[in-house]
């Protein structure tokens, strides 16, 4: 039970006024600026936007600011400028076979069409402390030649990999029911949920979460042996059909990465053998987000595959209801707001538990000496 | 209701390219290119450029079904032309200034007198410099394609 607490207000003011002081931190070091975030920090932009679940990039970079670097903080704020903007369209599916990919990989297939690009990665870096860094930095004359010793023609279109292993009957087929997607910001899910409503909750999720119980499938709570079948980052062009013109226009590009996960095979209903599979789709460059996504999207497909519901990777309404950090870190935070008069209740209750015992005590104790 | 939904295929395609260009483009770039073209017209608000946001939706597998994947802020802005054009922009992001300059090209482009030396001054020099940049981008990442090979063990 909460009891309005008044007064404090001075206290209050002056506890933000130290926040804006610590957020700035020393004055004799320049101010980061939006636009450094934006550029500089991308990939803390890229989860701000995924997880606040609006793409912009300066807003999620304003977000950063202000929360001082605390990233879930800054997706509450996002969610919360989110409630103030009108919902204008909903957009054309985007179309992540013709991205313009700056990073494409398969862990499945070594030779394919359009080949390995690695793109900028952290992958086969030592993990080693750059002291450049420190220092100045690098030259804008050392970022500006990327050399190879062969020329590239980069003509080849990029064939999905699950897309061929469904030519070959070998892949789960993805079917387009031609249905209007579940919008769990308009209508909570109700459980068992939609895939649609289950990949829309689960790409808002928070990354730590999603990590840690796509981790546990993979050391055998819920496991299904997955492979990385598809990784892919880069532009998608976003596109809308507004009632009043009656055809499509594009409105702008965003980046998005997207995995695709080969699963263990499994018997169908109609008694046919395939490979199984999960999505994971982020905004920004989101690799490690989008891996975990998958693994738990094909995890929560226990029923379609008749698979024995026992490890938390596999409870629907257990993730879903737990996976958001707005929701998750709201709930938590609120043991800090006065709970003085419910705490008061308990204590005057336990008082009177142990008086009672005490008075029991001493009543046998008395009665013996009788 | 608008003159402008009278088109012809074609010209619907011409017309869907230009608002891609000019939505795909920086703000600064088409403002600055556009600036002597729009200075001596006169446009009437329908509606006032608005931010607000579109859902963006992507395919489960990327060819499945349809799910909504987020938000994404936009700006949306329709003028009327004196020649009597509805000009409509809808921009990802929320920049008016780009939104609003968009509608009145785009109520311009409709208009025979101007429309070919808009394309040939404003719109092929921004398609131009965006597929550079794609091209560009493309360019730099296929440097870092690989070729991995297994190696083969000696065991016949």
């Amino acid at each position: 039970m909460y009891v309005a607490v008044k007064g404090g207000e001075t206290a209050i003011n002056n506890a933000h006024k130290l926040l804006d002081k610590t957020r700035r931190g020393s004055l004799d070091i320049p101010e980061l600026s939006v636009a450094q975030i934006s550029e500089q920090l991308p990939l803390a932009v890229a989860r701000v936007m995924t997880e606040g679940s609006i793409y912009d990039p300066q807003l999620a970079a304003l977000a950063i600011k202000q929360s001082a670097g605390d990233l879930v903080e800054a997706i509450f704020l996002l969610r919360a400028y989110r409630t103030t903007l009108s919902r204008f369209y909903s957009s054309d599916p985007i179309d992540t076979t013709q991205m313009q990919v700056e990073r494409r990989i398969s862990a499945t297939f070594k030779d394919l069409p359009g080949g390995q690009l690695l793109g900028s990665t952290f992958d086969y870096t030592h993990r080693l402390l750059d002291f450049t860094l420190l220092a100045d930095g690098r030259t804008p004359e050392e970022l500006e030649t990327i050399t190879s010793t062969s020329q590239e023609d980069d003509a080849e279109a990029m064939t999905r990999v699950l897309q061929m292993l469904e030519r070959e009957n070998l892949m789960v087929e993805e079917i387009d029911e031609q249905t209007t997607p579940t919008d769990i910001t308009q209508d909570p899910p109700a459980y068992p949920c939609h895939r649609s409503a289950r990949l829309q909750a689960l790409a808002r999720a928070d990354e730590g979460f999603l990590l840690a119980l796509g981790y546990s499938t993979q050391r055998g709570y819920g496991r299904n042996h997955p492979f990385a079948g598809e990784i892919r980052t880069g532009d998608v062009t976003i596109s809308i059909t507004p009632d009043e013109l009656g055809f499509s226009i594009d409105i702008g590009t965003l980046q998005v990465t997207e995995c695709e996960m080969i699963n263990g095979f499994s018997k169908l209903e109609n008694d046919d053998i395939k490979f199984t599979r999960g999505y994971g789709l982020a905004f920004g460059q989101n690799e490690r987000k989008t891996l975990s996504m998958a693994l738990i999207d094909r995890s929560l497909q226990a029923e379609k595959y008749g698979e024995e519901r026992v490890s938390p990777a596999q409870q629907e309404e257990f993730i879903l209801s737990h996976c958001d950090n707005v929701e998750a870190a709201g709930f938590v935070s609120h043991l800090k707001l006065p709970h003085y008069v419910d705490f008061q209740s308990e204590l005057e209750l336990l008082r009177r538990l142990r008086q009672e015992r005490m008075d029991n005590e001493q009543q046998g104790a008395s009665g013996e000496q009788a | 209701m608008m003159p402008s939904e009278n088109l012809t295929e074609s010209n619907q395609q011409a017309r869907q390219h230009w608002m891609s260009v000019m939505a795909k483009s920086r703000s600064e770039t088409l403002i600055a290119l556009s600036d002597t073209y729009i200075n001596e017209h006169r446009f009437e608000t329908i509606r006032a450029a608005e931010v607000g946001l579109t859902q963006v939706r992507g395919r489960m597998g990327g060819t499945g079904s349809q799910f909504n994947l987020g938000d994404m802020t936009m700006t949306r802005c329709v003028v009327r032309s004196s020649n009597g054009h509805y000009g409509h922009s809808y921009i990802a992001g929320r920049n008016k200034e780009h939104a609003t300059r968009a509608a009145q090209l785009d109520a311009m482009l409709q208009d025979q007198t101007y429309q070919q030396d808009l394309i040939t001054n404003i719109i092929q020099p921004l398609a131009h410099h965006l597929a550079e940049q794609n091209k560009r981008k493309a360019n730099e990442v296929a440097q870092t394609k690989v070729n991995f090979f297994t190696l083969v063990r000696g065991e016949d």
